[in-house]
């Protein structure tokens, strides 16, 4: 199998878009699904609750030491950094703020793209700063495969711009069509 | 795996060694990632070049081992972190301390103590201050100096206050520490029972009877094997019915002991200690 994972980024206008791409997975989808939402490190677990009530696939929060295996959605904690281990399990830090933020997609990025190598997808969507710009980059730089929701008609553009001035990412498409694209790549592996 | 991956892996393997056969600090059972991420964030920060130079520069320098040290272990804490875990200890722990004689609590991996300082205000506040002690301890001396200083910047004191509320503080927090200029130092009488102690939970053993021993955050940053070997570290320090309260996304779950523990707060990750006859 070509793909084993999937990351994505997301920040300010995460919601909607997670419930855009999400529900289109159909329940026998081969590929994990591991997402850093920046949220208020307060929050609890609704968003994961809130998903996965609209989605085929089961949505969790990340815990550690957990094995990422197929089915499921893993979404980091609130005030967690969530880190892929060489073994394709998790761990958690609450090392500083990446980018300012804690989750950081960055963190998550970059020990995905050790872990997975050629294996894995990275998706950079909707988000007011540049977090995950580093990370996708290293995901491309080691074979994977970057894709970045089209900025002009993201919620907010200036995550998605700045992933794609720091990386020639491989797909740029319009939310809708994110999910449907990942159905058919995964049909095909 | 890439090439280069494995390589810079075989360098942090190869400077955990040098670390435990130098110094003696065990590092080796640590969960691989964040370990990397930190020895490379040191990596720029002391615009050395490779993994394999910090590690010669390691054994022939301790000063630089001690700037390595700091970097390594200071993870970022904050006052009443998830109010709800104070919340809870305050309304369902609290009550069954209440009516021992003397209440000994352990906060192993206590940092810059912001959490210690947290529990004592609460005890403070239940008054039961008077009649425990609390034990911090860290395994990295200059971590718990400053834990002993309790000296926090003055721009941390509104999200603090605001997790005191939410925890259920039932005075003005400003009552607990004094400013000056961008600090704040926090009161003499806070401090009176807590004994700040060097205390490595990786090599180190058993710490004394517990009614309380309070590790949050810590478990995250261990492979399973050190959280075993923790975990009965806090098991035979903790007398029948005392508590062990870990961070909000560690459980005993894959642990070995699981069996003589109880839940006790499920969302808060509070366990309540069977005692000896559970094994």
């Amino acid at each position: 199998m070509k793909y084993e994972a999937i990351v994505i980024g997301v920040s300010a206008g995460g919601l909607n878009a997670l419930k855009t791409i999400l529900p289109t997975l159909p329940h026998d989808f081969k590929i994990p699904v591991i997402i850093v939402q920046h949220e208020h490190a307060s929050s609890d677990d609704f968003l994961a609750h809130y998903l996965n009530d609209r989605c085929m696939l089961t949505v969790i929060q990340a815990d550690e030491k957990i094995k990422i295996s197929s089915g499921n959605v893993y979404l980091a904690p609130p005030n967690y950094h969530l880190l892929v281990e060489d073994d394709k399990t998790f761990s958690l830090s609450i090392d500083e703020h990446v980018n300012y933020a804690r989750p950081s997609i960055d963190v998550l990025f970059e020990t995905a793209s050790e872990a997975y190598g050629n294996k894995l997808i990275g998706i950079i969507l909707t988000g007011a700063n540049s977090d995950g710009s580093i990370g996708l980059k290293e995901i491309k730089k080691r074979g994977g495969l970057t894709i970045v929701q089209e900025p002009s008609k993201a919620e907010v553009a200036t995550m998605p711009s700045a992933a794609i001035s720091a990386t020639q990412v491989d797909y740029i498409l319009p939310l809708e069509e994110i999910g449907p694209f990942l159905c058919k790549l995964e049909e095909n592996l | 795996m890439d090439e280069n991956i494995e390589n810079q892996n075989i360098e942090i393997t190869l400077l955990l060694e040098a670390i435990y056969l130098k110094y003696g600090y065990d590092f080796r059972d640590y969960a691989k990632s964040s370990i990397k991420r930190r020895v490379m964030r040191f990596m720029s920060l002391s615009r050395t070049n490779t993994i394999s130079e910090i590690q010669h520069k390691l054994i022939y320098d301790k000063d630089f081992f001690k700037r390595f040290l700091l970097d390594f272990s200071i993870h970022v804490t904050e006052m009443f972190r998830d109010p709800s875990f104070y919340k809870i200890i305050k309304e369902k722990v609290i009550p069954l301390l209440r009516p021992l004689p003397f209440i000994k609590i352990w906060h192993a991996g206590c940092s810059t103590g912001e959490e210690v300082y947290s529990m004592a205000i609460l005890l403070k506040e239940e008054n039961l201050y008077e009649k425990t002690r609390i034990y911090a301890t860290d395994f990295n001396e200059s971590v718990i100096n400053k834990a002993k200083e309790g000296i926090y910047p003055l721009d941390k004191m509104k999200d603090y206050s605001y997790n005191y509320q939410k925890a259920g503080g039932t005075s003005d927090f400003e009552l607990y520490y004094t400013s000056s200029y961008e600090f704040v130092l926090m009161k003499k009488f806070l401090k009176e029972n807590i004994v700040f102690a060097d205390h490595n939970l990786a090599t180190d053993s058993i710490f004394g009877e517990m009614n309380m021993i309070i590790c949050r955050n810590v478990l995250i940053y261990f492979n399973k094997n050190l959280q075993n070997k923790v975990i009965k570290l806090f098991r035979d320090s903790l007398c029948e019915g005392g508590f062990l309260c870990l961070g909000t996304k560690e459980s005993l779950i894959f642990s070995k002991y699981v069996n003589e523990f109880e839940e006790f707060a499920s969302k808060e990750k509070i366990y309540l200690y069977k005692g000896s006859h559970y094994r």
